[in-house]
């Protein structure tokens, strides 16, 4: 908005909100590309970014939501310059989540993680929105630049293809790796990048 | 069905995270999901960060 100069203070404020905020973008890249060290880089470039479009930021409004705009459109970009092929992240694999009380067989992270890669990326993003990032649906929505209902659509879909994959452990190996499989997710990376999230350009 | 119980008390450092709503069936890896999540949010900041962070503010 308004391209007069922050004071101090309001750069203090939005430099906290920054910081406190850098956790989440770890967490949010490395789910959408999988390597820890690639999911650094990017959050690195969005704190960069959003410190250059500081002015942008209304005060007040989610930073968490603002800046996951930011770096979900970096994630595009490099995604689309192939830098990212969903590599499954090595490191993860030894950690097993304990099972909750009631739950008979425990799920392993690396399982739920590779099953996550698989998902085409709109839908992989809209359920680590919501269901791993605590999103409503509506901020979800205005994140990814679309539709309420679309972000549901996705998100359900995204739940049933999860469900089917870890009942019966069916989770393919890497389907990044496999060509055809690539193409169709940098096919609906156009798609994806043609709603480019609104909520960046006010 | 059982559903399953909230996950336990494990809310995230974010202050603007929405986690009412959602009593819908969740099925048994959703939890997973949010841990997996929650993993990352609760490693140790890198130093590099650090280091990126502090020399924000010198460099305009």
């Amino acid at each position: 908005m308004g391209s007069e100069k922050r004071t101090a203070s309001e750069k203090a404020d939005f430099k906290r909100e920054l910081t406190e905020v850098v956790p989440h973008l770890r967490a949010f890249a490395r789910g959408l590309c999988g390597r820890a060290d690639m999911a650094d880089d990017l959050v690195q470039e969005t704190l960069l970014k959003a410190w250059a479009a500081q002015e942008r930021f209304q005060p007040g409004t989610s930073m968490r939501a603002w800046t996951f705009v930011i770096l979900r459109n970096a994630y595009l970009t490099d995604m689309r310059r192939n830098r990212f092929r969903g590599e499954y992240d090595e490191t993860v694999a030894e950690r097993v989540l304990t099972a909750p009380a009631g739950q008979e067989e425990p799920i392993h992270l690396s399982d739920m993680h590779r099953a996550l890669l698989t998902l085409p990326p709109e839908r992989r993003e809209a359920l680590l929105l919501v269901g791993a990032g605590g999103f409503s649906y509506e901020e979800a929505a205005n994140i990814c630049g679309c539709a309420v209902g679309t972000i549901k659509s996705r998100v359900g879909r995204a739940r049933a293809t999860l469900n089917s994959m870890l009942a019966d452990g069916s989770i393919p190996k890497r389907s990044i790796d496999d060509d055809t499989a690539h193409r169709a997710i940098l096919e609906e990376l156009d798609e994806v990048a043609a709603g480019q999230g609104l909520a960046s350009r006010n | 069905m059982t559903s399953p119980a909230p996950s336990e008390g494990k809310l995230p450092k974010g202050t603007d995270r929405m986690s009412k709503k959602k009593s819908e069936s969740q099925p048994e890896w959703a939890n997973g999901l949010r841990q997996l999540y929650d993993s990352v949010v609760d490693e140790p900041l890198p130093d590099t960060f650090k280091d990126l962070l502090s020399k924000l503010d010198s460099k305009d």
